[in-house]
């Protein structure tokens, strides 16, 4: 599905992605994590287009480096950035009607889909975007995402700074998201959920993957985990 | 109270004629960070352009023609020249669109000369309306008034009832994030850009004939439509509506009032000394210091709140 080959990215003149190779197949879910800082957020976003990628991403069999940012996400690819944006000045509704790409689309999602699996959507349904809580915000920019269809989703820190009932429910939904075929690339600092659910994890460090394997070998690498992961 | 009322009449006509400017400007504001000062020269070419096509048929296919003249010309100096201008960043924007300005003023006096062309009030708009304490009204005022409060109207309309006003709302906010949802955003910006031109060139088109279609018009109003936006805030709608309200009536109802600080001071039983040094200041009337008080506010507003007051970030 996706195939990222000798990546590199540029912030400035800083070097952050000095040659990244990774996969993700057809239905499966890869963890990305590593530090703060390492270039995660930088991958998802030179597969977006949005920092300059050089070096090689294909889609589908398609190379997709150097197209722009909506081209990309009308392929099917569905971004979830890690700052939960919500457009302030609209309804949580408007919110998920933006993320369709085309005003009477049909794809996997309904809106009553989303209402579904999290109540407190419909509840809001009317509040303005910036009311909602912290936890619902992560709902909802995941959800914007879900209604535009894509086939992969890559998700910056789902569970960065929720409660533990909350990082359950977004470990649900992205169970629910594979569920339904598609693709998943998480990025996330801490193992809470990746080992859980991925099938396949990438460690990044200092702009390099540092490692790559099943969430098994992981459990059974002690260095790997405390020399790029623990604090 | 009759010049109260006239004036608060031709406050709100004038304060419309500025939210039409103003509208589009902060628009284009607020999504690309481009102030553009080009932006009243669309209003003059509104004004020409009805002008010359009114001649061949007439002011009312000129009322519709002349802002889609003037909107696809703003589009492609978005597309051909704004838009490779962006990634020199924004002072390069800014001296793009400023050397726009003067290129449209010298191209508008190479067409049309120097001296003001007879744009008129077409004929069967020509009548008093109806007069109030004497002072007659006319109908083309009246008229520019209901253009003015339709155009505000569909405007909202577009932006808070529709698809593509949602993706123009959310594209104010976080232009990256609507193009990560698969929305054309430059295409947005293009269309947005037109449209605010496309409004510029329709309030030229209507105050052409009452203000006078000249080339110097562009560079008369031009100031007073960023001291609107400021006031307002950068990028609001709302802002630009109630800033363009209070610096029209208080522009024209401040210019009928002969009243002085002295005659305040007199009241209250101060008397200033003829030689006195503040003599000179205390004698200035409300329509003596008119023309400074909107520039004033601007300097002001900046000082204590840069975003103005509807706006939800710092110029």
């Amino acid at each position: 599905m996706l195939q990222i080959r000798d990546l590199h990215g540029y912030y400035g003149k800083s070097h952050i992605l000095q040659g990244i190779d990774l996969d993700v197949g057809e239905g499966e879910i890869v963890s990305l994590l590593g530090r703060n800082g390492v270039g995660r957020s930088t991958t998802i976003k030179a597969v977006m287009g949005e920092v300059p990628p050089q070096g090689s991403i294909k889609f589908k069999g398609k190379e997709i480096a150097g197209l722009k940012t909506h081209d990309i996400a009308r392929l099917g690819i569905g971004y979830v950035p890690e700052n939960r944006d919500i457009f302030p000045t609209m309804t949580v509704e408007q919110n998920l009607l933006l993320g369709m790409k085309k005003a009477n689309q049909t794809g996997r999602w309904s809106i009553e889909d989303m209402y579904e699996m999290f109540p407190n959507l419909r509840a809001r349904a009317d509040s303005l975007g910036d009311v909602i809580s912290g936890g619902e915000k992560q709902m909802l920019t995941m959800c914007r995402t879900l209604m535009g269809d894509p086939e992969l989703i890559m998700i910056d820190e789902p569970t960065e700074g929720l409660a533990p009932k909350l990082i359950e429910q977004v470990g649900k939904l992205l169970a629910t998201i594979a569920e339904r075929g598609l693709s998943i690339l998480l990025v996330e600092q801490k193992l809470t959920i990746a080992l859980k659910i991925s099938h396949r994890i990438y460690i990044m460090g200092h702009g390099k993957i540092v490692f790559e394997g099943t969430p098994e070998d992981l459990r059974n690498n002690d260095d790997i985990r405390k020399e790029w992961l623990e604090v | 109270m009759d010049i109260l009322i006239f004036s608060l009449f031709n406050g709100i006509l004038y304060g419309m004629l500025l939210f039409m400017l103003s509208s589009g400007l902060t628009l284009i504001f607020g999504m690309m960070g481009v102030l553009n000062f080009a932006h009243a020269s669309f209003f003059m070419l509104g004004a020409y352009f009805a002008y010359q096509i009114s001649k061949f048929v007439g002011f009312w296919p000129a009322l519709i023609i002349a802002p889609v003249v003037v909107g696809v010309i703003g589009a492609i100096v978005e597309r051909y020249g704004l838009r490779r201008v962006h990634k020199f960043g924004h002072v390069a924007e800014l001296l793009f669109t400023f050397g726009l300005a003067y290129v449209i003023e010298e191209a508008v006096q190479m067409i049309w000369g120097k001296v003001p062309v007879s744009y008129h009030i077409p004929e069967v708009m020509n009548f008093t309306l109806f007069s109030l304490y004497g002072l007659e009204y006319s109908a083309y005022r009246v008229f520019m008034l209901l253009v003015a409060v339709s155009m505000f109207v569909a405007l909202f309309f577009l932006l808070t009832r529709t698809r593509v006003g949602l993706i123009i709302q959310g594209a104010l906010t976080y232009p990256n994030i609507v193009a990560s949802l698969g929305h054309n955003v430059p295409l947005v910006f293009m269309m947005v850009f037109g449209l605010g031109c496309a409004l510029a060139g329709l309030a030229g088109v209507l105050a052409g004939n009452i203000l006078g279609t000249e080339p110097g018009m562009a560079i008369q109003l031009g100031p007073i439509v960023f001291v609107v936006i400021v006031i307002g805030g950068l990028g609001s709608l709302n802002g630009a509506l109630v800033a363009s309200l209070f610096i029209g009536i208080m522009q024209t109802t401040a210019v009928s009032y002969d009243v002085s600080m002295n005659g305040f001071l007199n009241v209250i039983g101060v008397q200033v000394d003829f030689d006195s040094a503040w003599r000179m200041l205390v004698d200035l009337t409300v329509a003596q210091i008119s023309p400074i008080l909107p520039y004033l506010l601007l300097t002001l507003m900046l000082i204590v709140r840069p975003r103005g007051l509807f706006g939800v970030r710092d110029v």
